[in-house]
């Protein structure tokens, strides 16, 4: 039993890394980002490539990879998505346009990555070791990640609680319009959100890269995770997310270990659609007006 | 003025296009589509294209194939199916009608070449597939005459690997228990079908069954029941990003067994270089016979062209399906599709995996089951050929 619970919590960890940077992309920046699988990609085969060929250890590499990812993100939302928030009447269409654009990004990241790495699967070595909580062996890759996953969540949640400039991301996420009345600068912090939420994504990827088996293609998988995280927890809330995130992880590996590993799928979609018809705001989430 | 130099323009432009067409009969136009991006991306870059590129290369080397008294080079027009049936089918049209391509080379994996080939048969092009292991070959084969079946079946591999572990386990190397995992789709569907009854005819005694989704990589929970289960033996009928979690999982938990087999992925040298040592013993689908000179000299002619090292289970017989449709044209002499198949169908071809024979269209003659032993995937179990060696028993991790 404690072993269900830890891996699923494990489980949980890696979630949490793939959906939390999509959650600031959605929730504030409102950009329904489909090219958020494939920036997660890309910090696979980066941490990867410090690794391999420069053997960059994959948790110092972060120190590279998240302010290079920020400063990508920032200048994707610059040039690819401002023009759509500004032309935008209202939050439904930019949401129809930013998935449209992403959709084309999702292609453009995925193209660039073929191109570079070619389409094989990869993986290395990293941390690949046994390490025994309560008698039971886990990977040691996995619970660093996890270990990660605690610290990013915990930093993101005083930033957006307890800081200036995190009250002023959440004023933004709730009513744009209001915050900019207040005298925040709603391009810009929409741009950061943006911004921060693609380095949070490339360095799950990163963490993710030391125990999955990737290739440029598989961005979609982790998109379709990140979504239904994201809406389960209730857009643009960290601790929704983060909640959803353990849900999940502790059911499927509960359903894999007491029922059948074949309905670990089937018992992520049935969560989803409870939580749907109970609260389809999400289980964080404010209803919409 | 103005009238006379478009009227120029148009004679250039006309010459252009024609100039190409006098000089078409010396060059072979030759489609491929298979996936580059999707899922099984992957697989394609590993195992499909670079053979490809090499059969491609290395008959425009020679200068071409003999076709009667002309000599023909190879045009090569490839497309991405992205791993989606609608659009290999979609490609395969269009290789046919639009571009008018002379032959068409296998497309990747079992779905896929099943997709494509009523559109390949219509337009009356040779199938020679190399990437689809699957029990319905014979009736394929039938249904489409044009198509020709390399790498064996389900049946086949399942038995190989039945064999495998018998051998250890009548040899007092491993117990009678089983755990036997399959990846929930057509493939570990069909395999497992195949396995199970033989596992259970051969007095095995299954102790852990389970299947799990596709795309499956959180797999702690999975190999922890099945350790629970303590088993003497383990096979999963796995795909490539599975495999590796699986193995990695068994590694960290602990899962001591004489015989370790996993699917798809096994075979690749990136399995090796991941797992290193520990990679020692572990069997899986697939296996080359390397004291074969000619088997030895491929893989050396690949490394050295596409920089990668091929994998060791379906590369071979993907180069080996080119060099059939190849032989085959030089045989018959002509381009004309109809002699050429039939020339496949009765003809008998020196590839790197020996000598093609087909029986009623499919190939009966395959490696079923690797081991890695000192970084080669060498073949230990095989149907109607030499094995590279003996399975033994597999060390502790």
């Amino acid at each position: 039993m404690t072993q269900i619970i830890v891996t699923g919590i494990l489980l949980s960890g890696t979630y949490a890394l793939i959906a939390l940077g999509l959650t600031l992309q959605y929730g504030v920046a409102r950009i329904m980002n489909l090219a958020n699988g494939e920036t997660l990609v890309a910090g696979c085969f980066i941490a990867m490539w410090l690794f391999t060929t420069l053997t960059i250890n994959p948790i110092v590499g972060l120190l590279l990879i998240a302010p290079a990812a920020f400063a990508a993100n920032w200048a994707v939302y610059r040039v690819a998505l401002e023009p759509l928030v500004k032309r935008a009447k209202n939050r439904g269409q930019l949401e129809v346009d930013s998935i449209l654009a992403t959709f084309g990004l999702l292609f453009l990241f995925q193209g660039m990555m073929l191109l570079t790495f070619g389409g094989e699967y990869f993986n290395y070595t990293f941390l690949a070791q046994r390490f025994d909580i309560f008698g039971s062996g886990f990977g040691l890759n996995r619970v660093v990640a996890f270990a990660a996953a605690v610290v990013i969540a915990v930093g993101l949640y005083i930033f957006l609680y307890h800081t200036r400039y995190g009250t002023a991301m959440r004023a933004v996420s709730a009513d744009p319009k209001s915050a900019n009345l207040v005298a925040i600068d709603v391009a810009r912090t929409a741009a950061i959100a943006f911004a921060l939420g693609g380095a949070l994504t490339a360095c799950g990827g990163a963490l993710l890269s030391t125990f999955y088996t990737f290739n440029a293609s598989m961005g979609v998988v982790f998109t379709m995770k990140a979504l239904i995280i994201v809406i389960m927890g209730g857009v643009g809330d960290v601790r929704g997310a983060v909640l959803a995130a353990i849900i999940l992880g502790v059911a499927e590996t509960a359903v894999a270990s007491l029922i059948d590993p074949s309905l670990t799928l089937a018992a992520t979609y049935t969560l989803f659609i409870v939580v749907l018809l109970f609260r389809p705001q999400g289980i964080f989430g404010r209803p919409t007006s | 003025m103005k009238r006379r130099t478009l009227f120029a323009a148009a004679i250039c432009a006309a010459g252009l296009t024609l100039a190409p067409a006098a000089f078409a009969q010396d060059v072979i136009k030759i489609g491929a589509s298979a996936p580059k991006t999707g899922p099984l991306g992957g697989g394609g870059a590993m195992t499909h294209w670079p053979n490809i590129e090499l059969w491609v290369h290395e008959i425009n080397e020679a200068g071409g194939l003999q076709v009667g008294d002309r000599q023909m080079t190879i045009e090569l027009i490839e497309y991405d199916d992205q791993t989606n049936p609608e659009i290999a089918i979609q490609n395969i049209q269009r290789l046919a009608t639009i571009d008018n391509v002379d032959f068409i080379v296998t497309p990747y994996s079992t779905g896929i070449n099943i997709a494509t080939a009523p559109m390949i048969a219509q337009h009356g092009y040779p199938h020679i597939t190399t990437s689809a292991a699957t029990d319905g070959v014979a009736e394929f084969a039938q249904r489409w005459p044009n198509s020709f079946w390399m790498l064996g079946t389900a049946t086949q591999l399942a038995v190989g690997a039945v064999e495998a572990f018998s051998k250890l386990r009548d040899a007092g190397e491993i117990g009678d228990t089983v755990a036997l995992l399959y990846v929930g789709d057509a493939f570990g569907q069909e395999h497992i079908n195949a396995a199970k009854p033989l596992l259970l005819e051969a007095g095995f005694d299954i102790v852990y069954e389970a299947s799990y989704p596709f795309g499956t990589q959180d797999v702690a929970p999975i190999i922890a029941a099945a350790k629970a289960a303590e088993p003497d033996s383990f096979m999963a009928f796995s795909y490539p990003g599975d495999t590796f979690a699986l193995t990695e999982q068994a590694q960290i938990q602990g899962l001591e067994v004489g015989a370790f087999y996993t699917g798809v992925g096994t075979a690749f040298p990136s399995f090796r270089d991941r797992f290193g040592d520990a990679a020692e013993g572990i069997m899986g689908i697939g296996g080359v016979n390397l004291d074969d000179p000619k088997v030895a000299d491929y893989f050396d002619r690949h490394e050295e062209l596409t920089g990668s090292e091929p994998d060791y289970w379906a590369s071979a017989t993907t180069y080996a399906g080119l060099q059939v449709l190849a032989q085959a044209i030089e045989e018959t002499g002509s381009l004309d599709r109809a002699a050429v198949i039939e020339t496949i169908q009765n003809g008998t071809f020196d590839t790197v995996i020996g000598t093609i024979d087909f029986v009623d269209n499919v190939n009966p003659n395959v490696w079923t089951v690797g081991q890695w032993r000192d970084g080669k995937f060498v073949a230990v179990a095989a149907d109607g050929i030499a094995v590279g060696a003996e399975p033994v028993v597999k060390p502790a991790w």
